[in-house]
């Protein structure tokens, strides 16, 4: 009997994973293109921007809350980071030198720290809904980049473009190597510090985090700045990749594919769940769809209809198994 | 008719819960156009039985005869529409809407059978309002009313029901006096219309201005009923808490040391008025009172829950600037609330998270996962918790296993001073003791201790001194050689003791200057 339960609860804990590894066999068999190297790669890259989204708003999700900015703050940052670092040459937005890479990638994850912190402020002490307050930095942050510059904005120097494009050692993605230290911080933070378990308790139930003596708007407030930073960097991350941001259209939307991903993980809308490692298999549930589809021949409508399902299913299996437990 | 000489006639009536007997046998019998006082102490079983009898809850076992016809609601909608309504001591309108809109909630007027009746849905409440001499304004917004105006919606709904009993359960609790004078003109006007009207209060003073019969009730079992006009209010506190005092409470002696927590003239809104203690090393202090006596309010108020309005708090001589929880653990202050599941546990984590939660800052970076076990299972064991693991998710632990990691985590803490809510609430009597017994070791170390329990031979058994409150305002301090129920509940209820103790204060003021 014991071990009956301890089946059902590895099942439940790891089910995604299961879901994940059920995927990749099956696109593998219809397709044995999908399961080459190259094409593992490619998934991953593509997938990398939203990823490091994901396992921001993760946090902010896990706090009972959520961030509908990450899109825009991600376009924003692009611009502006790519703005500092464009070559000598060619139409400059900005009209002095290049800069070092290193001042438009801070530059870029400084204008997300920026933008977090007043939405963990709108948040936290203005009481705002958490909906409500991202969803006017979103319109605030993307009407920003485009007063910032109606052009896109390219030419960008190597080095810039090296966090986004480069490779390591010749073969590794730079881009993939951030998706995993941002995933990696992600745990840590969620395993071992007490801000991480802060986040736990505030999502679960704040007020017994208040009278626990948990600082409770301190921590919403530092969510929504890893939240956003983690945007700004995608930005950065997105406009290195692309060799150019455009102010209209990077980021666009890419806020819901990171909620939906982070969903999708096992990350609670009622707050006080979340696993990182779920998260991971969501992000890379929804590149298996993604590039599997596109694989596979189905269209694009098609491919949509299938995401929407899945993420409707996973959130209803989510539901049972939490509504079981009370 | 002799045989309806009663409305309403409960008998034998049995409420079994897992593992608690809330009702053993209880007897009720309501003559039409009367008031029929339940009195009881918290626990007495007097909610209950009214739950029972509107359907709320089944009972396990009796009769309930109403209109000479035995009857089963299954539910409220059902006691409604056979002619019993209850107005409930928390009012649940819809605030946003209409005093109209809430009075034919569920039941709007039609013009066909798409659309409601709009106009008549005004008319037919400034009709009903006027029936009762009720100066209610119908388009006026729930929101926007008083405390007693939404009640008297209530009371119209309940007359708009054509209802032959209406029940009020501790309907003068959030009234000013006015208002309360207001509430009972009504009362006297449905007593007119050969309304029964089932009334549950603590207030002595107008039980017997309104009441024409009362019954008590005590842990769940009926005492007597008798005519108000025959009873008297030291006959009525007897019959409450008449029970012998066993001694489950073990008490240990210890000195008791310095002051170390003064509370001076503290005062938070209306809920706490000029609350002034002081606490010394050793000492455990009780609270006693009715529910929303304040108590609760007054303790939030000195851990930082509650916004001060007035008064000092001085922890070992300085003044303590309490703004929030964090700063009242910083100063050695430790709480375990009332409200176990809304702001105590977290559900959602497991043992050892809750346990450690008020240390994590001690844990470093990256946190020591095997101290915090150990320290969870060092506390856990001390407190006899019985969990499968200290992984295990709190919320799937009983209520007094939940309770002892909660305890376990303030031990864990180590205050200058524990305050403790309603600890035992919902308690088995095992581990009730246990908690006792901590409680009193930890008066022992030289900690000083507060305990706010509604249970009187809880708080007798444990306290060294006993402070009673009655409507935000302190109404006694009782030491331990003069500690009896009859004393404190006279107290509890704010009767002409309470004058007297008044007195002697401002008197002993005085002298002080």
């Amino acid at each position: 009997m014991k071990s009956a339960e301890a089946r059902k609860k590895f099942l439940s804990d790891n089910g995604i994973w299961l879901v994940l590894i059920a995927l990749v066999i099956l696109v593998s068999i219809l397709r044995p293109a999908f399961a080459t190297m190259t094409n593992l790669q490619t998934l991953l890259t593509g997938e990398s921007v939203k990823g490091v989204l994901a396992f921001g708003v993760c946090m902010a999700i896990l706090s009972k809350g959520t961030d509908l900015s990450t899109g825009s703050v991600a376009g924003l940052s692009a611009v502006v980071s790519a703005s500092l670092c464009q070559m000598e040459g060619g139409s400059k937005l900005l009209k002095m030198g290049t800069m070092p890479a290193i001042c438009g990638i801070l530059a870029g994850v400084l204008v997300g720290v920026i933008v977090g912190a007043a939405n963990g402020c709108m948040v936290a002490y203005l009481h705002l809904h958490p909906f409500i307050a991202t969803l006017g930095t979103q319109l605030i942050c993307r009407a920003l980049a485009k007063i910032y510059t109606n052009m896109p904005v390219s030419n960008l120097s190597s080095g810039f473009r090296f966090l986004g494009s480069g490779k390591i050692a010749g073969f590794f993605p730079m881009i993939i190597l951030v998706f995993l230290i941002i995933f990696a911080a992600v745990w840590f933070m969620l395993t071992y510090t007490q801000f991480g378990k802060s986040v736990y308790a505030v999502g679960g139930n704040d007020q017994a985090a208040r009278v626990a003596g948990i600082n409770v708007e301190k921590t919403l407030v530092l969510v929504y700045i890893w939240c956003s930073f983690c945007a700004a960097l995608g930005g950065v991350l997105l406009a290195g990749r692309a060799a150019s941001a455009d102010p209209a259209n990077s980021g666009l939307n890419y806020e819901l594919d990171a909620i939906a991903a982070a969903t999708v993980g096992g990350t609670s809308q009622t707050g006080g769940i979340c696993r990182p490692s779920g998260v991971l298999a969501g992000i890379l549930i929804m590149g298996v769809i993604n590039n599997g589809l596109v694989m596979l021949g189905v269209d694009d409508n098609m491919t949509n209809v299938i995401k929407g399902l899945i993420i409707i299913g996973s959130v209803a299996i989510d539901m049972r198994k939490n509504a079981v437990k009370k | 008719m002799a045989k309806e000489e009663y409305v309403l006639e409960m008998h034998g009536i049995k409420k079994y819960f897992p593992g608690v007997k809330a009702l053993d046998g209880v007897e009720l019998m309501v003559r039409p156009g009367t008031v029929h006082t339940l009195m009881g102490e918290n626990g007495a079983g007097k909610s209950t039985l009214m739950k029972c009898l509107i359907g709320m809850q089944p009972v396990t076992e009796g009769q309930i005869i109403y209109k000479g016809q035995e009857v089963h609601f299954k539910s409220v909608q059902d006691s409604i529409h056979a002619g019993i309504t209850m107005i409930q001591q928390e009012l649940s309108p819809v605030l946003e809407r209409t005093v109209a809109d809430n009075l034919w909630l569920g039941r709007e007027p039609k013009k066909n059978f798409l659309m409601c009746d709009n106009k008549k849905l005004y008319t037919d409440a400034e009709e009903l309002f006027k029936k009762l001499n009720l100066d209610v304004d119908p388009y006026a917004r729930m929101k926007d009313l008083t405390v007693a105006k939404q009640q008297m919606v209530e009371i119209a709904k309940a007359v708009s029901h054509n209802s032959s009993i209406v029940i009020m359960d501790e309907p003068t609790s959030a009234l000013t006096d006015a208002e309360v004078e207001d509430l009972f003109k009504i009362i006297e006007d449905l007593k007119k219309q050969n309304v029964a009207i089932i009334y549950i209060s603590h207030k002595m003073d107008e039980i017997f201005r309104i009441s024409d019969d009362i019954s008590v009730y005590r842990d769940g079992t009926y005492i007597g009923s008798d005519r108000a006009a025959n009873l008297t209010n030291d006959k009525l506190i007897e019959m409450m808490v008449g029970r012998k005092v066993t001694n489950m409470f073990p008490k240990n002696p210890c000195p008791i040391g310095d002051v170390v927590l003064k509370v001076d003239d503290l005062s938070a809104g209306k809920a706490v008025q000029h609350v002034s203690f002081e606490l010394h090393k050793g000492e455990i202090l009780g609270f006693a009172g009715l529910v929303g006596a304040g108590r609760t309010e007054t303790v939030e108020t000195i851990f930082g829950m509650r916004t001060k309005t007035g008064g000092h708090i001085y922890k070992d001589g300085k003044e303590l600037d309490v703004k929030c929880p964090k700063d009242a653990i910083n100063a050695g202050i430790g709480l375990l609330t009332e409200d176990r599941r809304g702001n105590g546990i977290l559900g959602l984590l497991g043992i050892t998270e809750n346990t450690t939660i008020v240390n994590w800052k001690n844990y470093g970076i990256p946190m020591n996962h095997k101290k915090m076990v150990e320290d969870t299972a060092k506390f856990n064991e001390r407190m006899r918790t019985k969990t499968p693991t200290w992984d295990t998710k709190i919320m799937n632990l009983s209520g007094g296993n939940q309770q002892k990691v909660l305890l376990a985590r303030w031990l864990l803490m180590a205050p200058d001073i524990l305050i403790v809510d309603e600890p035992t609430r919902g308690i088995d009597v095992g581990a009730k003791s246990e908690i006792h017994q901590q409680l009193s070791e930890l008066a022992a170390e030289g900690k000083g201790i507060i305990v706010i329990s509604s249970e009187m031979p809880e708080v007798m058994g444990v306290a060294d001194r006993i402070i009673v409150m009655h409507e935000g305002e302190m109404t006694g301090i009782v030491e331990r050689d003069d500690f009896s129920q009859e004393l404190l509940m006279a107290y509890a209820t704010g009767g002409s003791v309470v004058e007297e103790f008044k007195k002697k204060q401002a008197q002993a003021a005085k002298e002080g200057q």
